[in-house]
């Protein structure tokens, strides 16, 4: 999220030393190749997911290359236990960032904008979220879950993702609340706008970068999961789960075409918001 | 005057919800978990409070190997990512130019991918008999029964590969912020390029390497998706120890102390570093991340 919202800055400063020294390759050689070959390992585990989702395996191992097909973006659904998994995490993540999003940005406005009895705690309280392992965190939930008899499900699953979900809303709203200029809001009151009124045409439209930025991480944090899920999902399979559990006996293609087709989407929807983000300057 | 109230009880019922939520499913749920690490029992006599301190003392003696492992593992995994993203970060900051948005944009691109099915990426790619090993097996350049997977180096190969993100991200952002003024100036009063990275850049960026290495830090020590993917009967983390307590072993009031040891170790570090930075910056930091 900070990568789009860092172009701003990003026209800024053209000046930047190295550039100036003519002849020489900004950087030196080392450090470009460096980088590329980083970013070469960064991407490989997920170039072999891709090209993996289209070879044309027989057995039930996707093992070796065995030529090209498309047969398995036709029987992407042919797995029920899989798909049933794809339709919780995606109907989980909604849930999650619709919650987590709307309590966290409460939370952050607070925060940012007011100096109240408990914000300190608070603060503190969000940080230790944050920072706590997130075994500690899954553990402490089912500890609590089990101490009270809750069975643990899709709803179990919901609440922890929005338990950990809410702090980085919290924190990325209050960076943009504390920022704000308050004189509008009270320009808005002295004209006779009541506070909803302020709240939905001043104050939301100015914090909703931070708001929307949120809301994305969130989505993401909950889709991917593993670890906290899995300690309060009782019998519920989300996707990261499933694939955890077959990972010893070898992995269907299927997944490998639904990983490619949520990173597509992922890599669009984040292009697109770059790009009408430097349109819009 | 009902309208000065009303603005006063503003932030609190802004905060309550969300306050509520993190104080009933974290805050309170740590405590039940502290409350069952001192119980003592089994699952089918059910467990009873008697306050057995002695929980901890044995999980710490039955387990030591896996902290103690889990540590190193952690530690080797943040300085790995250190090294390897120092380099990245600092070429995109200063010599990214128009591109330092994409630059960055690619180094994010495992985000885009589920955590689990990177990491079984890795374990399709290291596999015995897989693209990487069997080519090399077929060269004679290692014997037929090398092995990469089920050893420490895939386990800690797996951790900085998933983590290393959380530590460009930071160290960019810090070294972003440098005025290149500064350098200027450096290279102006006759600093050599050698110093000004000594003088200027490097003690600039570590608000961020700080920020990084606990971003790093802490997931990587206590995970177990890498070292259960990848990883062997000799390479099991303290993550994995807490994950069968609970589930297979049914001792809640063992992984309940286990969970509390690394917890309380690991926070403590944590806020340590908190103190020596602010924890807005580290706070902030997160968020970026």
């Amino acid at each position: 999220m900070t990568v789009l919202e860092g172009q701003e800055e990003e026209e800024r400063a053209p000046q930047r030393p190295g550039r100036g020294r003519r002849g020489r390759r900004p950087g030196g050689w080392l450090l470009p190749i460096w980088s590329w070959l980083v970013i070469f390992w960064l991407s490989l585990p997920i170039i072999v997911m891709i090209i993996f989702g289209f070879n044309n395996t027989t057995g039930k191992f996707n093992i070796s290359w065995q030529g090209f097909t498309l047969r398995w973006y036709q029987q992407l659904f042919a797995i029920p236990d899989l798909t049933q998994s794809l339709e919780n995490s995606l109907t989980i993540a909604a849930i999650v960032t619709i919650i987590a999003t709307a309590l966290g940005t409460l939370l952050g406005l607070a925060l940012g904008r007011y100096r109240f009895r408990g914000s300190g705690s608070t603060n503190l309280i969000m940080f230790a979220n944050i920072a706590a392992p997130e075994v500690v965190l899954g553990a402490a939930l089912l500890s609590l879950f089990l101490l009270a008899g809750v069975p643990r499900g899709y709803l179990t699953i919901v609440i922890a993702q929005v338990m950990f979900c809410i702090p980085y809303v919290a924190v990325t709203v209050r960076a943009r609340a504390a920022s704000m200029d308050r004189s509008l809001e009270e320009a808005s009151r002295d004209l006779g706008a009541g506070a909803y009124t302020t709240f939905y045409k001043v104050t939301l439209p100015m914090i909703f970068p931070g708001v929307m930025a949120g809301a994305l991480l969130t989505f993401a944090l909950s889709i991917d999961d593993y670890i906290i899920t899995s300690f309060n999902a009782g019998s519920t399979v989300t996707f990261p789960l499933w694939v955890f559990g077959v990972s010893r006996l070898g992995v269907p293609p299927q997944v490998n075409v639904m990983g490619t087709l949520i990173f597509a989407f992922g890599v669009l929807l984040a292009v697109s918001g770059a790009v009408s983000n430097r349109r819009r300057k | 005057m009902h309208g000065r109230w009303a603005a006063r009880l503003a932030p609190y019922w802004l905060a309550l919800p969300g306050w509520l939520w993190l104080v009933l499913f974290f805050v309170i749920p740590t405590f039940v978990m502290l409350s069952i690490s001192t119980q003592t029992g089994d699952i089918v006599n059910g467990f009873t409070q008697t306050f057995h301190w002695q929980n901890y003392v044995d999980g710490w003696n039955q387990f030591s190997t896996q902290f103690i492992r889990s540590i190193i593992y952690g530690l080797i995994a943040t300085v790995l990512c250190l090294l390897i993203s120092f380099p990245v970060a600092y070429w995109i900051a200063f010599f990214g130019g128009r591109h330092k948005s994409s630059l960055l944009f690619l180094l994010l691109l495992p985000f885009f991918v589920s955590f689990v099915i990177r990491t079984q990426s890795w374990n399709f790619i290291l596999s015995d008999d897989g693209m990487v090993l069997s080519p090399l097996k077929s060269w004679g350049v290692v014997p037929q029964d090398f092995h990469i997977l089920a050893t420490n180096v895939a386990v800690i190969g797996g951790l900085t590969y998933n983590f290393l993100p959380f530590m460009v991200l930071p160290i960019y952002v810090a070294l972003e912020r440098i005025d290149p003024a500064l350098l200027e100036a450096s290279a102006d009063l006759y600093g050599s390029k050698v110093t000004a990275l000594r003088r200027i850049v490097l003690p600039l960026s570590l608000p961020g390497v700080f920020a990084g290495v606990l971003l790093t830090f802490v997931p990587a020590t206590s995970d177990y998706v890498n070292a259960t993917i990848l990883g062997g009967t000799n390479t099991t983390m303290i993550g994995n120890v807490i994950q069968t307590e609970f589930f297979t072993n049914l001792d809640y009031p063992t992984a309940a102390a286990l969970s509390f040891i690394l917890m309380a170790g690991l926070l403590i570090g944590v806020f340590a570093y908190a103190r020596a930075l602010g924890t807005d910056d580290v706070l902030d930091m997160a968020g970026a991340g």
